[in-house]
């Protein structure tokens, strides 16, 4: 496509030059032929589509089309930087195969699973939508029916999901693929500190001293946040950067640390280290006395999988992560074990470097912020790893203050704003709020305005068990337990591990439902049997929040292609169709005769609160006079995404959990974001210490607000092994993951010419001598092959990641290699996140 | 196009023989006795002096000899052609600014994969495609040069690094020079630099380049390549060859001070030494009066 233009634009140049010449006219260097287009551009502001750092853009458009975009110049966190992906931002949504109309499996004119995809009227799928949807409520109860959203949804997306599942479907079977992403972090944040999200910010990159990266590849998952860390490291006198990670990766360029450990033993090391700060005494006693406890969990819990599996059935505590208190005395035993010696040993890092590391860690003035992502969250240990690093920085008082900091980074745009704070996982209501607790429940239901009991309880009287996580889902879809399935803003066919063995049996069985909203036809799309065409991005008016708790607005700004609609309209049109006898008990219903013969749409959007706000065509203005779209709010006739918002707030400022409170819908449109709590116009930088945080009163120093007590948990767990270790056979730990120029499973990126030019295919990165050992060289292409599926690649050696001998990478955005027909489904049993970290492998020529 | 704005370079390419002079007076003599004939000579002249001439973005097959030498060699049969597994390789034909006939890639199309068993140099029957050629990394192809850091992304901050990234001599033929962004104050840049003791020339960083005309091109290394003066060496690189300094450093110096300074020779210069060491109380007595006991740590 560029090739062609550029073509034309230089046949367009070089005819101007011959007439010129011609006439006999001097040309001194010919205008490129687009210069006029830059008269009518509009620009407006929107964050990055894609990881958690909340870049934000500028978005120039005209006639319709986004026709330029820049780096945001006054955005605080990348001053009008980008990285390649956000480089070709407005690409995304041009790619030429967008999904424009609803496509439904068809055979003779009907529906069927085995039929072919045949566009279909957005009121021919709502309705074999709603008879199935109401069908398997019905049949299979709560959990007959389930929502997969995103991350990357909007905060009103989710909440509008939050709704129509709970409250509507009264079914706790809503998850987001943040479950693959974050779920060990929010876990972690629960138990130690009971509020969500960290307490630092980016601001802490400039005022630490020394970074350690915890399985982060940093340099490429977020590379703005990596350009701030190296400013620090270049130009701060002292400061130094230490990397953990099981391979070389891009990272390594800047470690002054470099240490390759092997897998799973980062508990060992986090161990080690609390136990050389409680052996040389460097703890801070009088933090300790005043702001900790000490805990234990329950050890071998087991790795999520079936129930079945000899793994699960050999576990003695499976699951279980109920808190102990012990004694300061029985936590320093606890990490007794963890010497030096014994540690380099089982990690295989040089005995210096991991001292090198405890002592940065053990100097009361070092400040210290540590970085995790994936390494740490997808882990069947997931949760007590992220908690052994939030023990050392307890142990020091290193938190909670400018650069001392540990930092969990979040992966995608919106994980934090709409999935961990709407909270749209199974067990969660907005703001902290949890089904598990009847209060929680009851709160939900007056701000809803519904008859008490209509939330599914976790163990609800009448309903049974409720909660399903998302490996669970594709566990129920396979087991016919749950028969409609919709996926909304993500790829999971392609995401979710272990494929072959449960994904697409689960997907395809007969009994089973399965629709799609999607702007690209992506393998989930293909494993679907309604494809609802999807408005993305700035073709919407949205809200995401990134990881350091910053909220940010764009409008609208293109109108969506084709017929496609936005998720959010998507929700609440189907919600149409529901009627709340098909899905509501009688004796619910009696409690609220107002609300017979009514639809969900009545009942939880058009209930007086949400749709209180008017909305008239030309009234979404920034002050610059330019008037925006809203293509929901006209079609619904009140503004939507307002009405949302302002509901959700009310859990925020009215709800038992305090520490979440946002500014009001209008703020938001004016800044660059907000970083919560905002109490009277004030953003909070550092959380829990006073004159930071609002929520920490004068004298109190630091408070852990979030729980009870106002203490956080110091919580003790042990180095346990992994699930599926390398053996004979299977020789090989495999590792997934990305790469800087890809986004997850690529169906926006892979769209974009010239990311697909520069990372066409999804390679092995192996040692040379791994590969020397199975008679492959660089590029030979070779099988990878786990107990569950294989799939044939090329050899890369000498690339941007250097995996030690024993342990192979490759990236599972390319749809033509499935690398998730590898992966186990193995979970943290705790927080039911997946593992994609560690398998076993083997390797052999192709 | 180019024909063009490659014959003036070519002239001056020449220039260097004193044929232009004469090539100029045959040429207005020629114009002068108007005659056809001569023109068709000097398309034919012109024709075959280019094609000796390789523009520069037409790159040889590895192991290929001086141009002078190569075309002398290469006799046109085409087995390096068929014998490359990725198809990148394409024979000159006519009408084209390459000698009809002889083998070259374009990188901005398709690069060299810089295979491990190079199968395209054995088969060349003449040594055109030297066979002595059997490291790929020794290749010398071109020479990528980042030639508009104007536009590259890289250098305004972007985090773009695509062409190192791609680069088969990572980290060695491309490396990232990490230097602070003086614009925003907070973040680094991170501009990709080419190192000719290790690029090949392969092309992939400009096949890679993400900028719609790309910003590092891989050119002919006569092109691309500056020479230090014969008589300079930089002290500091034949120190570490060396492996220590090439003239005995100096004994120990000794300055005039006053109290609480030091002086390092070659390192740090004027040094304030550390004054009192820190105390086990705060200087606020109140501090510790409300620490209690035990509160020291």
């Amino acid at each position: 496509m560029t090739y062609s233009a550029s073509r034309r634009d230089f046949l367009k140049t070089s005819a101007v030059a011959a007439t010129a010449s011609a006439a006999g006219i001097a040309v001194p260097g010919v205008l490129p032929a687009t210069a006029q287009q830059g008269d009518a551009i509009r620009w407006d502001k929107a964050p990055c589509r894609f990881c958690g750092t909340g870049c934000s853009v500028l978005l120039g458009v005209s006639n319709g089309r986004v026709v330029a975009t820049q780096g945001d110049p006054d955005s605080p966190v990348n001053r009008g930087l980008a990285c390649i992906k956000g480089y070709f931002l407005a690409k995304i949504m041009y790619g030429e195969d967008r999904l424009t109309k609803p496509l439904l499996r068809k055979k003779n004119g009907k529906y069927d699973k085995n039929g072919d995809f045949e566009e279909v009227s957005w009121d021919e799928a709502f309705d074999v939508m709603a008879e199935k949807w109401v069908a398997a409520r019905k049949a299979k109860g709560p959990k007959g029916v389930g929502m997969f959203g995103s991350g990357q949804w909007t905060i009103w997306e989710g909440y509008a999901a939050q709704k129509l599942l709970k409250a509507g479907f009264r079914s706790n079977s809503l998850e987001p693929n943040a479950r693959h992403c974050m779920a060990s972090a929010v876990g972690a944040f629960m138990r130690g500190f009971g509020i969500d999200e960290p307490m630092g910010c980016y601001d802490d990159l400039e005022h630490a001293d020394v970074f350690v990266l915890w399985g982060a590849n940093m340099a490429e998952m977020h590379p703005i946040l990596w350009s701030r860390l190296t400013n620090t490291r270049l130009t701060k006198k002292g400061s130094e950067v230490h990397v953990l990670s099981t391979f070389e990766n891009r990272n390594f360029e800047l470690a002054d640390n470099a240490m390759v450990f092997e897998p799973q033993t980062d508990l060992a090391i986090a161990n080690y280290i609390a136990n050389y700060i409680i052996q040389n005494k460097a703890y801070d006693k009088d933090f300790l006395d005043k702001h900790v406890n000490f805990t234990k969990t329950p050890t071998d819990i087991g790795y999520g999988l079936r129930a079945s599996d000899p793994r699960e059935k050999a576990a003695k505590n499976r699951g279980k992560g109920k808190l102990s208190k012990i004694s300061f005395e029985e936590y320093a035993k606890s990490v007794e074990p963890y010497t030096l010696e014994y540690t380099a040993k089982l990690t295989k890092v040089p005995a210096a470097q991991l001292e090198k590391l405890a002592k940065v860690y053990a100097d009361p003035k070092k400040k210290v912020s540590s970085y995790w992502t994936m390494g740490f969250n997808q882990h069947t240990r997931g949760v007590w790893v992220n908690g052994l690093v939030y023990n050392i920085h307890l142990l020091m008082g290193k938190i909670s203050e400018p650069g001392n900091s540990p930092f969990s980074l979040t992966g995608q745009p919106s994980a934090c704003g709409t999935a961990r704070e709407v909270g749209t996982f199974t067990h969660r209501l907005p703001a902290d709020l949890v089904v598990k607790k009847d209060a929680h429940c009851k709160f939900a239901e007056k701000i809803w305005k519904l008859p008490e009991g209509t939330v599914p309880r976790a163990n609800d009287k009448t309903l049974g068990k409720t909660l399903i996580h998302a490996v669970a889902m594709h566990r129920a879809l396979n087991d016919g337990k749950m028969n409609c399935f919709w996926v909304m803003c993500n790829n999971n066919m392609q995401a979710a591990a272990n494929m072959n063995d449960e994904s697409w049996p689960g997907w395809r069985n007969p009994d089973n439902f399965i629709t799609v909203s999607d702007p690209y036809p992506t393998i989930s799309a293909v494993a679907a049997d309604l494809i609802l065409p999807t408005a993305m991005w700035t073709e919407k008016e949205g809200a995401y929040g990134n990881a350091e708790r910053r909220t940010q607005f764009w409008r609208q700004q293109v109108s969506p292609p084709g017929e496609s609609r936005s998720d959010v309209w998507q929700i609440v049109e189907f919600s149409k169709r529901i009627k709340v006898e098909d899905v509501w008990p009688a004796d619910l219903l009696d409690k609220t005769p107002e609300y017979k013969g009514k639809t969900l749409y009545d009942i939880l959007y058009a209930n007086g609160q949400i749709d209180k706000f008017p909305y008239e065509k030309g009234m979404v203005k920034d002050d610059r006079g330019n008037v925006y779209e809203n293509q929901e709010s006209e079609d619904f006739g009140f503004y939507l995404q307002k009405g949302l918002y302002e509901e959700y707030r009310r859990f925020q400022y009215e709800g038992p959990k305090k520490g979440h409170e946002m500014a009001e819908f209008d703020v938001y449109h004016k800044n660059r974001g907000l970083r919560w709590p905002v109490i009277d116009g004030k953003e909070t930088l550092w959380r829990f210490r006073e004159g930071y945080d609002p929520h920490v009163a004068k004298g109190e120093g630091v408070k852990f607000y979030g729980k009870p007590d106002g203490r956080a948990n110091i919580i003790t767990a042990p180095y346990e092994p992994a699930a599926e270790m390398p053996d004979k056979e299977f020789d090989l730990w495999l590792c997934t993951g990305r790469v800087l120029e890809h986004w997850h499973s690529g169906s926006m990126t892979r769209r974009v010419q010239e990311l697909h030019r520069a990372v066409p295919d999804a390679v092995l990165f192996m040692n040379p001598k791994d590969a020397k050992k199975r008679k492959l060289r660089d590029g030979s292409k070779c099988k990878v092959a786990t107990r569950r599926g294989d799939l044939v690649t090329r050899v890369e050696t000498r690339g941007r990641n250097r995996p030690p001998e024993g342990l192979v990478f490759i990236a599972w955005f390319d749809a033509s290699r499935l690398v998730n027909k590898l992966t186990l489904d193995q979970t943290d049993p705790l927080s039911k996140e997946t593992d994609y970290k560690k398998c076993a492998c083997k390797v052999s020529k192709a | 196009m180019p024909a063009g704005r490659s014959a003036p370079a070519k002239s001056s390419a020449d220039n260097r023989g004193g044929k232009t002079f004469n090539r100029r007076r045959l040429i207005t003599d020629a114009a002068r006795t108007a005659c056809g004939v001569a023109l068709f000579g000097l398309a034919v002249g012109l024709y075959s002096r280019q094609s000796r001439s390789l523009p520069a973005d037409a790159i040889r097959p590895p192991g290929a000899l001086r141009e002078k030498n190569f075309l002398a060699a290469c006799t046109r049969c085409g087995l390096c052609v068929r014998d490359c597994p990725y198809g990148i390789l394409k024979l000159a034909e006519l009408g084209e600014n390459v000698a009809t006939g002889t083998p070259y890639f374009t990188a901005r199309k398709g690069p060299c994969e810089m295979c491990t068993d190079i199968p395209c140099v054995p088969p060349c029957p003449t040594g055109a495609l030297d066979h002595a050629l059997t490291d790929i990394n020794k290749a010398r192809m071109g020479l990528a040069v980042l030639i508009d850091q104007e536009t590259c992304i890289a250098f305004k901050g972007l985090r773009c690094e695509v062409c190192f990234n791609a680069c088969p001599l990572l980290g060695k033929a491309i490396r990232i020079d990490y230097r602070p962004n003086a614009r925003t104050g907070k973040h680094a840049i991170f501009p990709p630099v080419v190192s000719s003791e290790y690029c090949t020339g392969c092309g992939l960083c400009e096949r890679v380049c993400i900028l719609e005309e790309a910003a590092i091109k891989v050119m002919p290394v006569r092109l691309a390549k500056g020479a230090l003066g014969r008589h300079y060496r930089h002290g500091w690189e034949q120190k570490q060859k060396a492996g220590g300094a090439l003239v005995t450093p100096d004994p120990e110096h000794k300055y005039n001070l006053p109290e609480g300074m030091d002086y390092e020779h070659a390192g740090r210069g004027l040094i304030p030494r550390e004054t009192a060491p820190d105390m086990p109380f705060p200087a606020n007595p109140l501090d510790t009066l409300s620490k209690g006991i035990g509160g020291a740590r």
